[in-house]
C-alpha cells in the first residue's frame, strides 16, 4: 500500500483512453465499474472536446458481481459496435475489472464482429497511465500495421500525439513544418488524428518521428524492427534540440539540412540586454521525463540559467534523466510522491520551477514563481492559441512562458532599492501579473518554517515542530533579511541559520547574517 | 401562509410510472463525496483504500484541484497486497498509524472502501474496530463504502453519515436533528430561522467537529437537508428517531414547506411561523423572479446526478416558470421525494437509472432548453447547440434556503443568458456551424 494524496499519472486505461479519444474511428470498450466513467470529463472539460470520448463502459455494480459480469461486457461491447460502427476496437479492463478475471479480449472475440478487435494487458496495480498510452498504441500497431510499400517522396510517420497531451495539437503542426522544409513528407499522425485504416499503411513511411517518447517508444521500436522504419531520438524542443533534430532526419533521409530560422526568436529574444537579468537564475526542472530533459537544456544553454535541481515522475525515463542531471552535476529527483518533489525545492530553492501543474501548486506554496512544461495537464494547458513547444516557434513559446512569471528586467532592481515603499514592495508580487498575484511576501506556508535538508517529506502534512536548535534572529538582523530580494531570502535565511547552528551561535545578528554570506558565497 | 401557486392537480408524478432502463451509468461513485465532506468536517480525515484509479478520481473530480492541505488520501492497493489480506491489514494499520502520528489534529478518520477493497472482500470493517482499540480515545475509526459498485455520487455522502450514527450520544428529551452536510454559511442560516421559531435543541448531521455530535433518541425528530440521505434516515430511525418528510428546502416554496413540516412537529404558532419567514420569504420571491426571467416558459432535461432532481424540477416549474420535459434520478426514494413528487406536476418522464447512450437519444430528440448533466457530457452536449447547466455545481454551491433561492435559479439561468449574451459568435463570416468544438 501505497499513501497518495495527488498523483502524476492516472491508471493506465486511462492511458489506453488518451490513445483511443486520439484517433478516429476506434472505439474503445472498458470493463469498469460505475464512477469509472469520472475520466470522461478529464477529456470533455480539460480539453474542452466537443465530443464524448469513444468509450463504453460496461458500469457493473455489486449485483452484477453476483450475477454474470461476462455477459454485461458481451452486451456492452456488442451493443457499442451497433451503435458506434468503429473500424476497430480495442478492448480492456479498468483496476476492478481486473480483479474479476472476466477476459474482454476473449469475450468480444467470442462475439465474432467483423472489425479487428485489439485486446489489451493494463496491469493497473503495478503500471500507470503512460505505459497505457504506450502499451496500447503498441498493441494497435502490432495488430493492424502491415508491410507496404514506401511512399515514392520521401515521408515520415509523426508517433506519439495523443490526446490530453501537453500541447500536443500544436506540436504537430510545428514539426510537420519543420519536416516540410527538409523536404519531408508526412504520411501519417498516431495516434492523435490517425483512423485505423492509416495504422495500416503506418509501414509507406521512410521513418519515424518520435515526437513523445512516453507514449510510442514501443511502437518505435516495434516499427524499426518490423517494418524497417528508422525512428529520430532527438525531440525537437527547445534552438539546439531542434537543430539537432533537423541534423538527425537529415542523416536518416540522407537529405541536406534545410531550416528557416528567420521566425526563430529565442535566441537573440535571449542575447538582448533586457535578458540580462535571467543570467544565472536558479531554476528547478521536473515533469515527464522528455519535456524535463529539453527544459534542462534550454535553461542552460539558450536562457542561461542555473539547473539547481532536475527530475521526473515517470520511472521509465529515469535513466536517461538520471545521465542528463549528472551532466548537470545534479542528483536526479525520480518519484511520483509529491511529497518529496515539493521538500526537494523547498531545500533547492530556486528563484523558478519549470514543473508540471503540480509544481504550479507548489510553487504558491513556496512563493516561488513557476511555468508549466508538461504533462499532467489542466484546462489552461489548452490555450485558445497556437503554442507549440517544438520547432522555432516552441522555443519562442517557451522563451515567453518562462519568462512571464518572473519579475522583469529593471524591475527587480526598483523593488530592491525601495524595498520600504508601500506599494512597490515585493509582496506586491510583479507588477505585470495584476493585483491577483501574490508575492512571496504573503503569509508564509507551513513550509517555509518546516522544510529544511534535514526534515523528511513526510514530516510536511503536519505543522512540523521547528528545530529547537535553531538562533534567534535579532529583531536588525531580521530587518537586514527583510532587504534581501525575496526569491533568495528563505535560503539566506536558512543559510545564515546554519551558519550560527554549525557555530554554536545562540543569537542572529547582522554581522552573522553577512558572515554567512560571505560563507556561502558561490 | 397564502400561496399563490396553485397545487399540482391530485398527486402530482407521485403515481407516475418511473422508465428504468440498464445501460451504461454515467454518474460518479460515491468517493466523490470526500470533496465537500472533508472540507465539512475540519477534524475528520478520509484515507480511501482504493487504487490509482480512486485517487486520480478525486483529483479529477471537481475539475481543479484542491491543493490546500487536503484531508484525504488514498492508500493504494499494490501487487502484494492483493496476493495476501494479512499483509494488505498489516500495511494498513501501519500506514494509519503513520497518519495519525502526522496528524495530531484529526479526531475522526474514515476508512472508505472502494471497488477493489470490496472485490477483494478487504473487511474495513474490522479494520476500523481493531484500529479504533488502537487509537481511542482521541481518534474515533469509522468505515463507510464509497464504492461505484455499491454507491452512485452522494450516496457516499449517506453511507458516511448512516456509518456516524451508531455512535452518536444518547438523547432523552424532544429535539431536532437536520441531516445532510450544507455549506456552513447556509447552515448558519437556517439555525437562525429555527431559532426564530423556538425550535431546539437542533443538531446537525455531519457536525462541524467530532465533539458536536447531536443526540439521538425517541423524542428526536429527523429533517433531511438533502434528499439523497435513505440509509441515514433508516439508522436514525434504528435509534428511535421519527421522520419528517417534506418538501426539499430549495427555493421559497420549498423552504417555507420543510420549515412548516418543523413548525407542525414542535407545535409553532402560525402566528410566529409567519412572523418569522415573511420577510425572508418575500425576499426570495423577489430574488427568484429577478433571475428567473431566461427560464420562464423554457424546458429542462435532467440526466441522473445527485437525487437532487425531483426537488430542482419542482422549483423550477413551479417557481421559475419552467417545464420538465425528463427528470433522471439515480435512484428515486419515493418515501423521502413523496412531498416533492405530489407538487410537480404530471407531464414530464420520470427516469430511474441509465443508459446513457438511450438517454441522450431523448433530449437529442426532444431539444430541451436546458440540460441538466454531468461535465462528461456537458461540452458534447453544447456542441450539438444544446445548453447545459453543470448538475455537480449544484450540490458544491450553496443553494438551500430562501436567501439562496435566487442564486440557485441563477445557476440555471446563466447558461441561458450566456447563449443570448453570445449569439453573435455563431455561424460565423462565411456562416455555417461553430468553430472551434474539437471534434
Amino acid at each position: 500500500m501505497k499513501l497518495t494524496v495527488w498523483t502524476y499519472e492516472g491508471p493506465p486505461h486511462v492511458g489506453a483512453m488518451r490513445v483511443a479519444t486520439g484517433m478516429h474511428g476506434l472505439h474503445l470498450v472498458l470493463h469498469a465499474p460505475q464512477g469509472d466513467t469520472y475520466a470522461d470529463l478529464l477529456f470533455t472539460m480539460i480539453e474542452r472536446r466537443g465530443s464524448r470520448p469513444p468509450v463504453t463502459y460496461t458500469t457493473f455494480q455489486a449485483r452484477d458481481l453476483g450475477a454474470d459480469t461476462a455477459n454485461l461486457f458481451r452486451s456492452a461491447c456488442r451493443d457499442a459496435w451497433e451503435r458506434f460502427r468503429p473500424a476497430a476496437m480495442i478492448v480492456g479492463a479498468s483496476c476492478t475489472a481486473e480483479l474479476i478475471q472476466d477476459d474482454p479480449g476473449g469475450l468480444a472475440e467470442s462475439l465474432g464482429l467483423p472489425v479487428p478487435v485489439v485486446a489489451l494487458e493494463l496491469p493497473s496495480y503495478s503500471r500507470k497511465e503512460n505505459f497505457g498510452t504506450d502499451e496500447t498504441f503498441l498493441r494497435l500497431v502490432r495488430a493492424l500495421a502491415r508491410p507496404v510499400a514506401r511512399t515514392q517522396a520521401v515521408t515520415a510517420n509523426l508517433i506519439g500525439p495523443v490526446a490530453l497531451g501537453f500541447r500536443h495539437r500544436d506540436d504537430v503542426a510545428e514539426v510537420t513544418r519543420l519536416l516540410s522544409g527538409m523536404g519531408v513528407g508526412v504520411n501519417a499522425v498516431a495516434p492523435m488524428g490517425a483512423t485505423p485504416a492509416d495504422l495500416a499503411r503506418l509501414g509507406a513511411a521512410h521513418f519515424n518521428v518520435l515526437m513523445y517518447p512516453e507514449h510510442a517508444e514501443a511502437a518505435a521500436r516495434w516499427m524499426e524492427r518490423e517494418l524497417g522504419q528508422p525512428y529520430t531520438r532527438v525531440v525537437p524542443v527547445g534552438v539546439g534540440a531542434t537543430r539537432d533534430f533537423l541534423q538527425e532526419v537529415g542523416r536518416i533521409a540522407g537529405l541536406p539540412v534545410r531550416a528557416d530560422e528567420s521566425c526563430l526568436r529565442l535566441p537573440w529574444w535571449s542575447r538582448s540586454v533586457d535578458s540580462t537579468y535571467l543570467t544565472g537564475k536558479r531554476v528547478f526542472v521536473f515533469g515527464d521525463g522528455t519535456h524535463a530533459i529539453a527544459a534542462a537544456r534550454i535553461a542552460r544553454d539558450e536562457m542561461g540559467f542555473d539547473v539547481v535541481g532536475l527530475g521526473c515522475y515517470n520511472r521509465e525515463m529515469a535513466r536517461a534523466v538520471r545521465a542528463v542531471a549528472a551532466a548537470h552535476g545534479l542528483e536526479a529527483l525520480v518519484t511520483d510522491d509529491y511529497l518529496e518533489v515539493e521538500a526537494a525545492i523547498a531545500a533547492a530553492a530556486p528563484e523558478l520551477i519549470l514543473g508540471t501543474q503540480m509544481e504550479r501548486h507548489i510553487g504558491k506554496r513556496l512563493g516561488i514563481p513557476c511555468a508549466v512544461i508538461s504533462a499532467p495537464v489542466h484546462v489552461q494547458d489548452f490555450p485558445a492559441r497556437y503554442a507549440p513547444q517544438m520547432g522555432w516557434e516552441g522555443a519562442n513559446v517557451i522563451f515567453d512562458s518562462w519568462v512571464h512569471p518572473l519579475v522583469m528586467g529593471l524591475e527587480e532592481h526598483l523593488l530592491t532599492m525601495f524595498r520600504e515603499d508601500f506599494e512597490f514592495h515585493d509582496g506586491a508580487g510583479p507588477s505585470h501579473l495584476g493585483a491577483g498575484s501574490h508575492g512571496p511576501g504573503g503569509p508564509p506556508g507551513p513550509l517555509a518554517a518546516a522544510v529544511g535538508p534535514a526534515s523528511p517529506a513526510p514530516a510536511r502534512a503536519a505543522p512540523a515542530p521547528v528545530s529547537s536548535a535553531v538562533a534567534a534572529w535579532l529583531p536588525a538582523a531580521e530587518d537586514e533579511l527583510r532587504k534581501i530580494p525575496f526569491f533568495v531570502r528563505a535560503k539566506a535565511r536558512r543559510n545564515t541559520e546554519r551558519f550560527a547552528a554549525e557555530r554554536g551561535l545562540a543569537a542572529i545578528g547582522v554581522d552573522t547574517l553577512y558572515e554567512a554570506k560571505a560563507h556561502y558565497a558561490r | 401562509m397564502t400561496d399563490p401557486r396553485p397545487l399540482a392537480a391530485g398527486r402530482g408524478c407521485r403515481d407516475t410510472p418511473v422508465l428504468k432502463q440498464r445501460g451504461q451509468r454515467e454518474v460518479f461513485c460515491g468517493l466523490t463525496g470526500i470533496i465537500w465532506l472533508h472540507r465539512k468536517m475540519q477534524d475528520a480525515f478520509f484515507l480511501v483504500v482504493g487504487s490509482r484509479t480512486c485517487a486520480h478520481l478525486l483529483q479529477s473530480a471537481a475539475g481543479v484541484m484542491i491543493f490546500a492541505e487536503p484531508r484525504f488520501a488514498t492508500a493504494v492497493l499494490e501487487e502484494k497486497d492483493l496476493a495476501g489480506l494479512a499483509d494488505a491489514n498489516a500495511e494498513l494499520d501501519r500506514e494509519v498509524g503513520r497518519l495519525l502520528a502526522r496528524r495530531p489534529d484529526i479526531r475522526r478518520l474514515f476508512l472508505v472502501g472502494s471497488c477493489p477493497s470490496e472485490v477483494i472482500k478487504l473487511d474495513l470493517q474490522r479494520a476500523a474496530e481493531r484500529l479504533n482499540r488502537q487509537h481511542a480515545p482521541h481518534v474515533a475509526v469509522l468505515n463507510w463504502s464509497g464504492s461505484g459498485i455499491e454507491t452512485t455520487f452522494t450516496e457516499g455522502e449517506d453511507a458516511c453519515l448512516a456509518a456516524m450514527v451508531p455512535g452518536l450520544p444518547s438523547a432523552s428529551g424532544r429535539s431536532l436533528i437536520v441531516a445532510g452536510a450544507l455549506p456552513d454559511v447556509v447552515e448558519d442560516q437556517m439555525q437562525r430561522l429555527l431559532a426564530g421559531l423556538g425550535v431546539g435543541p437542533v443538531g446537525l448531521l455531519p457536525a462541524r467537529r467530532a465533539d458536536g455530535a447531536p443526540p439521538v433518541g425517541p423524542g428526536t425528530v429527523v429533517a433531511l437537508a438533502q434528499p439523497f440521505l435513505g440509509e441515514t434516515l433508516a439508522a436514525l430511525e434504528r435509534r428511535g428517531a421519527r421522520a419528517l418528510l417534506a418538501p426539499f428546502p430549495f427555493g421559497e416554496e420549498g423552504t417555507t414547506a420543510w420549515l412548516a413540516a418543523i413548525a407542525g412537529a414542535f407545535g409553532v404558532s402560525a402566528e410566529r411561523f409567519d412572523a418569522v419567514t415573511a420577510a425572508p420569504r418575500a425576499r426570495a420571491r423577489r430574488a427568484v423572479a429577478a433571475a428567473a426571467g431566461p427560464l420562464a416558459g423554457r424546458t429542462v432535461f435532467f440526466f441522473p446526478d445527485s437525487q437532487l432532481e425531483v426537488p430542482l424540477a419542482r422549483f423550477l416549474t413551479r417557481e421559475c416558470g419552467m417545464r420538465a420535459v425528463e427528470v433522471g434520478t439515480p435512484y428515486l426514494h419515493r418515501g423521502i421525494l413523496g412531498p416533492d413528487l405530489e407538487l410537480l406536476a404530471p407531464g414530464p418522464v420520470i427516469s430511474e437509472g441509465q443508459d446513457v447512450d438511450l438517454q441522450l437519444d431523448r433530449a437529442r430528440a426532444a431539444r430541451p432548453d436546458l440540460t441538466v448533466c454531468g461535465l462528461g457530457l456537458a461540452n458534447p452536449m453544447e456542441a450539438e447547440g444544446l445548453a447545459t447547466k453543470w448538475a455537480i455545481e449544484l450540490v458544491f454551491t450553496p443553494v438551500h434556503f430562501y436567501d439562496q433561492a435566487g442564486d440557485l435559479a441563477g445557476l440555471f439561468a446563466r447558461p441561458l443568458r450566456r447563449g443570448g449574451l453570445l449569439g453573435g459568435l455563431a455561424g460565423g463570416v462565411m456562416g455555417g456551424a461553430p468553430a472551434g468544438a474539437a471534434p
